[in-house]
């Protein structure tokens, strides 16, 4: 593998067939590859996101990033469409399957397909990877970091979102979570908690927790950036993909 | 972890968007991951403009009628922000009497 890989900006099919904007960016030098739906953080359909999807396809994985906020700012920057998609309360979850399933069913069409199929989010993303893996037929997910899979905020935050932990009986696939330890959204508690009901529902996954790492540690442009943490797992990830996607 | 919260301030003025002036009616506060200030989180505030420019406008953030967004972003520390407030609050009741209302 020489690591060749071309990406672009394509539109597909998401919930309820409405066309959506997507990122994808695919190895050109191999036969055959598994596919990983990439689910960006709530700050948008930004930069740092797809590069991240050009590192999977770099490591012979074809990656789709949905713009999830493609129909609330069709075309703007990934910050203006952020910022307007949270005046608008955000994405609602069964939106974001949908348009989860049709980015995975784009993947499965493509030319080279194995028709393998995995999922990854990190922060808001994280949670929103493990409700995809819950109400999907996918292959392999990876939680980055994902607040609120497990616990309720308190009441005087004022939040609204609602755990996805009792999903766990329905996850479909094997799970990759990648922690820091400093983190409070997950806390290691939560962490643990969520551990414990995959094990409890015979769901096969596995966690890992970096020390002198908080929440969003893989994020590069972000003073939260831990290169250690970063580069321990995105070894992990690559590892747990190349078992589960590949061909 | 993104915070999720967002306050939601119906507004009255102008201001002045990359591609000129226009009226907004509409701004939301949150304290939560920042685009480009270097912190975990920020407090942000946006200014979004009405449809079209005009000051009549009554399009919602996002609405189709917006099709072009227009935006004014600031990210601020906590202490910034803070300081921001206690400046507009002091600015408003050192106004001479009868200039502000209410």
């Amino acid at each position: 593998m020489s690591h060749d890989l071309s990406a672009s900006t394509v539109r597909i099919a998401g919930h309820g067939g409405d066309e959506i904007e997507a990122y994808l960016a695919a190895p050109t030098d191999v036969q055959s590859f598994g596919g990983v739906v990439m689910i960006h953080h709530m700050p948008g359909y930004d930069d740092a996101t797809r590069a991240m999807a050009r590192n999977l396809a770099d490591r012979g994985f074809a990656a789709i990033v949905p713009n999830l906020y493609s129909r609330e700012a069709p075309g703007a920057s990934s910050d203006d469409a952020a910022a307007i998609a949270r005046a608008r309360g955000g994405v609602p979850d069964d939106r974001l399957v949908g348009d989860v399933d049709g980015a995975a069913s784009y993947l499965r069409a493509l030319a080279g397909s194995n028709r393998k199929v995995g999922v990854i989010g990190h922060c808001s993303g994280g949670r929103q990877a493990f409700l995809a893996a819950c109400s999907l037929q996918l292959d392999a997910a990876v939680d980055c970091y994902g607040a609120f899979v497990v616990g309720s905020p308190p009441p005087e935050s004022g939040l609204t979102m609602t755990p996805v932990v009792d999903l766990a009986p329905s996850l479909s696939c094997p799970l990759l979570g990648l922690f820091g330890v400093e983190d409070k959204h997950p806390s290691p508690d939560d962490v643990d908690e969520l551990d414990k009901a995959l094990t409890a529902s015979g769901k096969s996954h596995e966690f890992h927790s970096f020390d002198d790492a908080g929440h969003g540690f893989f994020a590069v442009d972000r003073p939260s950036y831990r290169v250690a943490a970063a580069n321990e797992g995105w070894r992990h990830i690559f590892d747990f993909y190349g078992r589960h996607l590949a061909s | 972890m993104c915070t999720y919260l967002t306050e939601h301030v119906d507004i009255e003025g102008s201001g002045k968007f990359a591609d000129g002036w226009a009226a907004t009616r509409r701004a939301t506060v949150y304290f939560d991951h920042p685009v480009h200030a270097m912190a975990e989180h920020s407090l942000n505030i946006d200014f979004f403009a009405v449809a079209g420019a005009g000051a009549a406008g009554t399009a919602a953030p996002g609405d189709a009628a917006d099709a072009a967004v227009r935006r004014i972003a600031v990210e601020l520390t906590p202490e910034s922000a803070r300081a921001l407030a206690t400046a507009i609050q002091r600015a408003l009741d050192s106004a001479p009497a009868g200039l502000v209302a209410g």
